[in-house]
């Protein structure tokens, strides 16, 4: 009787009956704390040999606050846009069978597999103004390599391949018969995709927007070859960071990136927490 | 809404799903679609609702060709096997989603959406539920609010495709009775498609029985039950037994054997003799009767099913007797259909039946029917 009542107690995880929670999650917070946690913290431990002051100094130094505001300036359009395009990509992959639709598939992925540096030196030399498409642009006025505009384009780039691969197995879930249904009751082709799909895509698109965000922010090799460094105008913070290591200013290149590490966990946090309530929101739960 | 069909072809990529169909669905009925998969009934109901086209043939409601009309203008109310309920709406918002679409010249206003969802839920018994998600409901409810989804729109006619195919037995029944009774109270024209032929049956004013695209048979439990007119209605309507047997001068033969079954009319030649396994009398054997050793006897709920080889090809029968039975324990036993119907061995459709007791109205029966499928 004793042990009954023992277990109806309080309990540090749910009774369950999969076998080996604490080796898995023992495990798991060692390799977390030796792969993220300890070489996190250390950037906090370097940054704080500054003082207080000190760290101010840098944090609210006009030059970083520019690098900062591109920086996550720039990832956060690049998102918004890969939202749109990538589940415009997802769409056309999942619904349509047409020639050449598997080498398309294929190509959506090419930006994980390229050398970053690879990539940012491609679209610069296209984008400058006597590139392909950069003297398309120039008579318009419009300038891309070496502008903000750049850094936006070689973010957009290598994020769209996350917000595809996260959207493409939900729409390739997403019944038929809803669609139907939505036919069969009157709404238009329009209606169904506005009320119906998107809705129910939601909260993978989320995702998507929150893994393209990341890595945008964390970007450096495709952005140092378009964005042309201008300090104040086009310098990314990953970009100052490596200036400040140059510099052999270890603790101003920890501060910055404690800075950032702060802003992309408070943002990733938000949007975790958006997701949370759209997954109930959108009836995912149970 | 009369809804009807006119000698409708359907082919995907070249393979003929619908064969020539037609059918005169009367409003306010109840129809069922019956028949194995692949039979095409789920396509032709796909072809009233407007969610395929057809090849050839034209349906209308009422006075109106509706083959041109694209699913949104036919004013269909479809139920999927499926549910096919939008999980990011709440049931309310499932429900008054049809009447969210229209045109905002004839939408109603939201408090009034939400007045006919809750109305339309006290219907389907399911009050109080309006604020939940479709995730949160059991296969039954959501089936409910799927129908309830249906039903906002006024639907013209209610299409309901294998509603209960993906709930066990139980509800299934439940679901049966309170189908019934929803129809009754709000007079729709329904056509649901099943392969259960329970649910057919009992459920059904009229029982629409396809086979491989055509329409095999139309009427009454009654009519598709005890006078089917191809051998395939026989066969998948009830229980039957088969007998190769063959017809001489107006007797039937198995074998070399006279089963003390008289036929007229019927030209000579190889038939098949069809009989439900409960409808037989057993006889002391001797002439005029088929006789068969037991092979199994099984037990099946108020009956005996019990299996014989008959005859030198040692064809196998089922029969069923009562559980107390004294013939059931014997090794060997003689029979004789009390109601039969014999078909022409190549498959043609011309049949005929009859009941052998020679009681009048049995015997007039057995002419009309000889009569009509002649």
């Amino acid at each position: 009787m004793t042990t009954l009542v023992a277990a109806q107690g309080w309990h540090f995880r749910k009774p369950s009956v999969i076998p080996g929670f604490g080796l898995t999650l023992g495990f798991t917070v060692a390799y977390l704390t030796l792969i993220i946690l300890i070489p996190l913290s250390g950037v906090a431990w370097r940054s704080m040999e500054l003082g207080w002051a000190e760290f101010w100094a840098i944090a609210t130094d006009e030059r970083t606050v520019r690098a900062l505001r591109i920086s996550f300036g720039a990832s956060l359009i690049a998102a918004m846009v890969n939202v749109v395009f990538g589940t415009l990509v997802a769409w056309v992959l999942v619904r349509y069978r047409f020639p050449g639709r598997r080498i398309v598939d294929a190509a959506v992925d090419l930006p994980f597999a390229l050398p970053t540096a690879v990539a940012g030196i491609s679209l610069a030399s296209i984008y400058a103004p006597n590139g392909w498409v950069g003297q398309l642009l120039a008579p318009l006025g419009i300038k891309v390599a070496f502008t903000p505009l750049g850094i936006v384009i070689a973010l957009i780039f290598i994020g769209l391949p996350f917000v595809v691969r996260t959207v493409q197995p939900l729409l390739e879930d997403m019944d038929r018969e809803v669609e139907e249904a939505a036919a069969t009751l009157g709404a238009s082709r329009f209606q169904t995709i506005c009320r119906v799909i998107l809705p129910g895509i939601a909260p993978a698109v989320l995702t998507g927007f929150a893994l393209a965000f990341a890595r945008a922010v964390g970007e450096y090799g495709s952005v140092i070859f378009i964005a042309g460094n201008i300090p104040y105008v086009s310098e990314i913070a990953p970009l100052l960071i490596v200036i400040r290591l140059e510099e052999f200013n270890y603790a101003g290149a920890t501060a910055i990136a404690a800075i950032m590490l702060v802003i992309s966990f408070a943002m990733l946090f938000a949007i975790n927490l958006i997701q949370a309530w759209s997954r109930r929101r959108f009836g995912y739960v149970g | 809404m009369d809804v009807s069909i006119r000698s409708v072809s359907k082919e995907f990529d070249g393979y003929p799903a619908l064969h020539d169909v037609s059918l005169d669905i009367r409003s306010g009925e109840l129809i069922a679609l019956l028949g194995p998969s692949g039979s095409g009934k789920t396509t032709l109901l796909r072809l009233i609702a407007g969610l395929e086209r057809p090849t050839a043939g034209a349906i209308f409601f009422g006075d109106e060709d509706a083959s041109h009309r694209t699913v949104q203008e036919r004013n269909v109310g479809f139920v999927f096997q499926h549910y096919a309920l939008f999980r990011h709406m709440t049931v309310a918002e499932n429900i008054g989603f049809g009447l969210k679409v229209r045109p905002a010249a004839n939408r109603p206003s939201k408090r009034e959406i939400r007045r006919r969802a809750s109305e339309l839920l006290d219907l389907v018994q399911l009050s109080g539920l309006e604020d939940r998600y479709p995730s949160q409901l059991s296969g039954g409810q959501r089936q409910r609010v799927a129908l309830a989804r249906a039903l906002a729109i006024e639907p013209r006619v209610l299409l309901l495709d294998e509603p209960f195919g993906a709930l066990d037995a139980q509800v299934r029944r439940e679901l049966r009775r309170w189908l019934r009774e929803i129809h009754d109270r709000t007079g729709h024209t329904t056509v649901f498609v099943t392969h259960d032929q329970e649910e057919a049956l009992e459920l059904a004013d009229r029982v629409v029985v396809m086979s491989r695209g055509r329409i095999e048979q139309v009427g009454s439990a009654d009519d598709v039950y005890d006078r089917p007119n191809s051998p395939f209605v026989f066969g998948f309507i009830g229980d039957s037994s088969v007998l190769p047997v063959r017809v001489e001068n107006g007797k039937l033969w198995l074998q070399d054997r006279f089963i003390g079954i008289e036929v007229r009319d019927v030209p000579d030649g190889p038939a098949s003799l069809y009989f439900r396994p409960h409808d037989v009398e057993l006889l002391d054997g001797g002439g005029g009767c088929i006789a068969g050793t037991v092979t199994a006897s099984r037990r099946v709920a108020g009956t005996r099913r019990v299996e014989l080889e008959v005859g030198g090809a040692r064809e196998r029968v089922e029969i069923e007797l009562p559980v107390d039975h004294p013939e059931a324990a014997n090794s060997r036993i003689s029979f004789r259909p009390r109601r039969w119907k014999l078909f022409p061995a190549s498959g043609g459709t011309a049949a005929l039946s009859a009941t052998d007791d020679g009681s009048a109205g049995k015997a007039d029966e057995a002419e009309l029917m000889l009569a009509a499928s002649l």
